[in-house]
């Protein structure tokens, strides 16, 4: 299992039944391929529906029917379409239960930084500014390190911020860590990983508690 | 009155210098017709509003490559490394908004509000320049309405008033935009006859839309 799938995976167990729920493009959309066979979940998807549903069959595309992405999808039974304005006010209005989204930086005070770096990369926020401000958690999967190396877990953001003190869950192929008004703590590892690893890998402070527990994701 | 015009009437409404909004969502519901005579034409310093820049290659990403675009006002550009280029080297200026306040940005435009307040954006760089005004000890932007001189709509289904109905995920931004310019333009990849729509799915009602040109097949 490669990195990217153990933290969909992970965050996969978060999902409640009954639920609506918002994934980001990349990493995040691979959620929706581990949702627990007991549960329904609403995937919600800003361009405009609820009831998003996988890719369709080769040959069965429908040019009208994409995910946020542009990606050809399905509707599942029971959804609905809607304009941009309504879409939003789903998202804003606190309608979302839970969404998940990628992170160029997420530091100890939940403050994520996705959408920008500086003179290099400006792609825009699209919907994640409203999705962190209004859905009720925000859940990051993020790889831990960048490919330099570097910590993504920061003690402060320096990129431009999604939002601030917005995040809940910080899920990595190293940890699951969750933001509360202590601070940030350790509350699993993955298999096969030390806490000096994650420690020597984070460059937040974490707050470690005496049972830590292991990353499961079957 | 015959709302059906051609491509060429429709683009000619369309001078140097305007401000148009273009419905659709990464090409998803753009009005591609519409958008290909527009740069056959090579009209100029437009401002764009739309949700995103597209594709270099489909939809309004083609007006940025073409460089026909003088300032865009959007929520994504990262599918159009043209648009990025443009923005970085200072030939176009982009205004990137949050999706959620440029949705509402231009239903206030459409609906004769001054503005609106939303909490997105506090604590980041979209607050600067921005009123803050705390309600119940929660703090917001105050965000102000958009408009344009011209909309150009990507409808599915349109009858021969203007009545309006957009499949599935075409929706997105173009029932708003329909609201909020002086001419308002819809390409119908169907058109039929009034009455044909079942009222019920009327998205745009046919009395904000002026003019009507028949979607390339």
């Amino acid at each position: 299992m490669n990195s990217k799938e153990f933290i969909a995976r992970r965050i996969a167990k978060e999902l409640k039944d009954g639920s609506i729920v918002n994934l980001g493009i990349g990493l995040p959309t691979m959620v929706a391929n581990y949702v627990p066979e007991d549960i329904q979940v609403t995937f919600q998807s800003e361009n405009g529906f609820l009831g998003l549903g996988p890719a369709p069959e080769e040959g069965k595309e429908d040019k009208d029917l994409t995910n946020a992405g542009s990606q050809p999808v399905t509707m599942l039974n029971g959804g609905c379409y809607f304009d941009s304005s309504t879409s939003f006010s789903i998202i804003r209005g606190g309608h979302v239960d839970m969404t998940v989204l990628g992170a160029l930086q997420v530091d100890m005070h939940g403050n994520l930084a996705n959408w920008m770096i500086p003179n290099k990369l400006i792609p825009g926020m699209g919907g994640a500014m409203d999705l962190v401000t209004g859905a009720k958690k925000v859940i990051v999967a993020t790889e831990h390190c960048t490919k330099k190396g570097g910590s993504k877990i920061l003690k402060e953001c320096v990129y431009p911020l999604t939002g601030a003190k917005v995040v809940d869950i910080i899920v990595t192929e190293l940890a699951y860590m969750t933001v509360t008004n202590e601070g940030l703590v350790l509350e699993e590892i993955a298999p096969g990983v030390t806490i000096e690893e994650v420690v020597s890998k984070t460059d937040a402070e974490l707050i470690i508690p005496e049972d830590v527990k292991i990353m499961n994701v079957e | 009155m015959n709302k059906i015009i051609s491509y060429e009437q429709a683009i000619d409404k369309i001078e140097d210098g305007m401000t148009i909004m273009i419905g659709g969502f990464l090409g998803v519901g753009n009005p591609h017709g519409l958008i290909d005579a527009l740069v056959n034409k090579g009209t100029k310093d437009l401002t764009i509003i739309a949700n995103d820049t597209a594709f270099p290659q489909i939809g309004l990403g083609k007006l940025i490559v073409n460089k026909q675009v003088k300032k865009v006002i959007t929520s994504h550009i990262g599918t159009n490394k043209e648009t990025g280029r443009q923005m970085s080297e200072g030939e176009t200026e982009v205004i990137l908004v949050p999706q959620g306040t440029l949705a509402e940005q231009v239903r206030a435009g459409g609906s004769g509000l001054g503005g609106f307040l939303t909490p997105t954006g506090v604590g980041t760089i979209v607050e600067e320049g921005k009123q803050k005004i705390t309600i119940e000890s929660k703090e917001y932007l105050l965000e102000l309405p958009l408009k344009a001189d011209v909309a150009l709509l990507g409808g599915s289904t349109v009858d021969k008033k203007g009545n309006t109905f957009y499949n599935k995920t075409t929706q997105n931004f173009n029932p708003l935009m329909a609201m909020a310019a002086e001419i308002v333009i819809v390409e119908a990849e169907n058109i039929v006859e009034i009455g044909e729509i079942d009222p019920h799915l009327v998205m745009t009602p046919g009395e904000v839309v002026d003019y009507i040109v028949e979607g390339v097949k």
